[in-house]
């Protein structure tokens, strides 16, 4: 009886990221170290957070219900910034991979664009982000209970793997931002990232009251969205050619070998 | 998320070949679960057999619905997954006992070659309040809630969320309950021993199933015998017993009070009473006094005598014994009026007959004085359930059996969680301090003590002795401890003074007389232990001797045991002043000769068994109706598929949407 909710959670939180791994990641070797290389510094950056957490508590008179709260929302704060830390750490890793990358490879230059890396890099943090907050909530969706015996909301498992599903996106969305930003060196768009980061982390501070908290993330979900597909060079002229050129198909396969040199930026 | 209400107690899950198959395949590891339904009338039941839409049901039924006809219907229906009962208070006035109609029916000694006028309790039903509930097989669990406060958690969860509103069902999301008690055995003692004894042959790391009821009997005599050799067959031994296990439906709560307790205090209190004698040393006859462990379970412990003595495996012979004198049930007596049941059968024969005739008029001349009536019962009517009737079937013995009901039980709870301190009116006055009342003699204290001198001086006279016997008396103070120590609080400070220092630890609060599988149980080392303080004496020896008496030789290890004992606390300090006592008190297993002999299906001696388990607990939570899980489910997979068909599409034109301008000012880098 459990087994519905258990799929249909994972179905939500998990079903965009699965389709994103099968279709585009998979497939390649380079993007699937990238993928899980990433989910490690991930994991790291949360070992250190919850380090600081963990002591912090332990420091901290643990009566205080008071105290004890704002140690938690200090602790996602700090677990955001250092998020973001190892984002940065995990860019210039990829940096210095790509350059030895294209040292040896056959015509000089990488196999693997930047622009590719930061989708990989950031849908890997978003998994392994997404996993870490929601597996628990997926193992008692099994059952045989819901939540609300204390009067809590029986939504709580819908809302949840939603709220992951936005983690997802929002990792891969910043993630493309962000190289991007660290490339160009603009600091503000930097800012912006980190800023709404902590805001979405923050917005979740307000459940149960998930309409105060989903509604927002989802907006921010949306305006990243858009962000993020005009620093991948999307544009609304390449969609209206997108949606139009049904003719064009023929034109397209042919250019499908010839996609990833074409796509990698020249000149780093 | 999910809230514990923690359980007192499941089903105890003894069983043997007459109440077979108790298999929960439903069970499995992952507990029963239903929506929670409170009964507190007969007409609720509707809602649970018929009316409800949403079964299976957890019921939690009130205490005094829990009988016969009422689990007998929800037995008869796949619409309960479980059942917690909570406790009545005060106990149901019309009486309560899932125990027999006819107790240890079929391994007394009546049967069709003897007395079969009286087989079957055809002649007297000696609980007719039974119910038989214990011996049925329900295939759902069976929880009791002792604690008030969580009975009162689960029903305002009921409330809340599953009270029937105009006649339609309530709306999702309802109030479930789950309960685990996995019993790994199946089927019946034959099955289980078989697979365990299977496991234990060929595995190194053996699965055992199922374990036979064991522990022990305790026995002690007035004159020492040689506990390694044999008793002159010469000689005459008084053997007086009683039980002291009893049983309810439920695990760990066995209070017994009347079916054991009062019993056994009576017999401690009399052996006491009677070594406090003058020249018993000398008597012509010796006393032994038996405490039998397992007498619910189909005479455990006195089928496992009978078997010794029969195999020459007990210092004893059958042959020894001149006569037999049983205590069963003596609290609740009408007007102090204590019947002496015998075997109408047996005193068919001659000399039988003039010796059970002896036997009774020596127990009603010790009467004189006392307040206490002995009153024959006659020749119509067989033996109530006693250990005797194990002697019995072995051999002819003159014997009786003392008890405070003439024809069926005084006892309304027998064998039932009902069968309290209350129930054989121990009762304290308000604001005493425990020590206070380990000392407050109740009249139940009395009237026992009583019980036990009339016994004590007929024991004396039956032994041979000639002296008066008004000396012999038997103290109502320590009546009180004994009820105290073994009805209320097993950890109270006399206890504590009298038994070894390494069994301190298993001193409980609450007392409960269940014969267990790992031995010996509180009850046996209690009784073990308040015998050898009664009727023993205080020896100056040291630790080291005390514990070790063989390298001693003045100590005659062979007649006698020694106990280093803990001692009473010092009043100023938080020592201990330890002794060393010397008795007579011995254990003797109380294994069901069935399983010596490996005939698990044996209908000559008790074959019960009880099933491993792992844990026994139960929690309520919230279920969510079928629609929103299927809603949650639709969503997931549409959500799967729809990201599938994007990233599919999104990918296929890649180079088309994030073609980069040809305009190469755009592009920085």
């Amino acid at each position: 009886m459990g087994a519905a909710v258990f799929f249909g959670c994972a179905g939500i939180a998990f079903g965009p990221a699965l389709a994103l791994v099968l279709l585009t990641v998979a497939a390649e070797p380079l993007r699937v170290i990238i993928l899980v290389a990433g989910a490690f510094f991930w994991l790291v950056s949360l070992l250190l957070a919850s380090l600081v957490w963990f002591v912090s508590v332990r420091l901290s008179d643990r009566e205080d219900a008071r105290l004890q709260f704002g140690l938690l929302v200090f602790g996602a704060a700090v677990s955001v910034l250092l998020q973001e830390l190892f984002r940065f750490a995990y860019f210039k890793l990829l940096k210095k991979a790509d350059e030895g990358l294209a040292m040896i490879s056959e015509d000089g230059r990488s196999p693997i664009s930047l622009r590719q890396m930061a989708y990989v890099s950031g849908l890997s943090f978003g998994i392994i982000s997404g996993v870490f907050s929601v597996i628990n909530i997926l193992a008692d969706s099994m059952g045989p209970g819901v939540v609300g015996i204390h009067g809590d909301s029986p939504y709580y498992f819908l809302t949840s793997a939603f709220l992951t599903m936005a983690l997802v996106f929002l990792h891969t969305f910043w993630g493309v931002i962000f190289f991007d930003a660290c490339e160009k060196r603009r600091y503000w768009c930097l800012g912006l990232v980190v800023a709404s980061h902590l805001v979405t982390s923050g917005l979740t501070f307000l459940n149960p009251w998930y309409e105060a908290s989903l509604v927002p993330i989802y907006i921010i979900v949306v305006c990243m969205g858009a962000w993020a597909f005009f620093t991948a060079g999307g544009s609304i002229h390449n969609v209206l050619k997108c949606l139009s050129c049904k003719g064009a198909r023929g034109r397209e396969r042919t250019r499908g070998d010839t996609r990833v040199p074409r796509l990698s930026p020249v000149g780093f | 998320v999910k809230m514990a209400a923690g359980s007192g107690g499941a089903q105890a899950a003894a069983r043997g070949p007459r109440a077979p198959l108790p298999a929960w395949p439903r069970l499995l590891l992952l507990g029963d679960t239903g929506v929670i339904h409170v009964v507190e009338k007969e007409e609720d039941l509707r809602w649970v057999l018929l009316d409800g839409p949403h079964p299976p049901y957890m019921v939690l039924l009130d205490g005094s619905l829990f009988n016969r006809k009422v689990l007998l219907q929800l037995k008869g229906t796949s619409r309960v997954s479980g059942l917690a009962v909570a406790k009545a208070k005060p106990s149901p006035p019309q009486g309560f006992s899932p125990g027999l109609k006819c107790p240890n029916d079929g391994f007394g000694v009546y049967s069709e070659d003897y007395g079969p006028q009286y087989a079957h309790c055809n002649t007297t039903v000696w609980n007719p309040v039974g119910s038989g509930l214990s011996y049925e097989d329900f295939d759902f669990p069976i929880f009791l809630l002792e604690d008030a406060n969580e009975t009162e958690v689960i029903k305002q969860c009921y409330q809340d969320h599953n009270v029937p509103r105009e006649g339609s069902g309530p709306e999702y999301p309802l109030c479930a309950m789950q309960l685990f008690s996995h019993m790994h055995a199946v089927t019946s003692t034959v099955t289980c021993m078989r697979r365990s004894s299977i496991q234990s042959t060929f595995s190194l790391n053996p699965e055992v199933v199922c374990d036979p009821l064991l522990d022990y009997n305790v026995w002690s005599t007035l004159q020492p015998i040689n506990s390694s050799g044999k008793v002159d067959p010469k000689k005459e031994v008084i053997l007086v017993a009683t039980r002291i296990d009893s049983h309810s439906f439920f695990w760990n709560i066995a209070p017994g009070a009347e079916s054991a307790v009062s019993s056994f205090v009576t017999h401690l209190a009399a052996a006491e009473a009677l070594h406090k004698a003058p020249g018993i040393q000398s008597l012509p006859r010796n006393v032994m006094f038996t405490f039998f462990q397992g007498e619910t379970f189909d005479y455990i412990g006195s089928s496992r005598m009978v078997y010794d003595m029969e195999k020459d495996k007990f210092p004893l012979r059958l042959s020894n014994i001149h006569s037999f004198i049983e205590l069963n049930q003596v609290a609740l007596r009408n007007n102090s009026v204590l019947w002496m049941h015998t075997d109408p059968v047996s005193r068919k024969n001659e000399s039988i007959q003039t010796q059970v005739e002896n036997l009774l008029e020596t127990l009603s001349n010790s009467s004189a004085g006392a307040n206490v009536t002995l009153q024959d019962v006659g020749y119509s009517q067989p033996l109530p359930p006693s250990s005797f009737q194990r002697f019995l079937r072995a051999k002819h013995i003159p014997g009786v059996v003392l008890s405070d009901h003439r024809a069926s039980f005084h006892n309304r709870y027998y064998q039932s969680m009902y069968d309290t301190p209350e129930n054989i009116r121990v009762e304290y006055p308000e604001g005493l301090s425990p020590e206070e009342t380990l000392e407050y003699v109740t009249d139940t204290a009395k009237s026992l003590a009583e019980v036990a001198t009339v016994v004590a001086r007929a024991l004396y006279q039956l032994a041979g002795g000639a002296n008066d016997t008004s000396a012999i008396q038997a103290d109502p103070k320590t009546v009180s401890r004994m009820l105290y120590g073994f009805l209320i609080k097993m950890n109270n400070s006399w206890f504590q003074s009298i038994i070894k220092p390494d069994i301190k630890v298993i001193l409980g609060d609450v007392p409960q007389h269940y014969v267990a599988v790992s031995s010996p149980v509180n009850t046996t080392y209690l009784v073990q232990y308040v015998l050898a303080n009664l009727t023993g004496t205080v020896v100056n020896l040291t630790k080291e001797e005390c514990l070790n008496p063989e390298k001693t030789p003045s100590t005659e290890k062979d007649l006698y045991e020694y106990a280093w004992v803990q001692g009473s606390l010092d009043p100023n300090s938080t020592s201990r002043a330890p002794f060393c006592v010397r008795s007579t008190v011995r254990l003797s297993k109380a294994l069901s000769p069935a399983f010596e002999l490996r005939q698990w299906g044996s209908t000559e001696y008790s074959t019960w068994t009880e099933s491993r388990w792992k844990d026994i607990r139960a929690r309520i939570f919230l279920v969510a109706s079928k629609e929103l899980e299927m809603i949650t489910l639709a969503v997931g997979i549409v959500i799967l598929v729809f990201s599938l068909l994007a990233t599919y599409f999104i990918n296929a034109k890649a180079d088309v949407l994030f073609s980069i301008p040809r305009d190469p000012g755009a592009v920085t880098y």
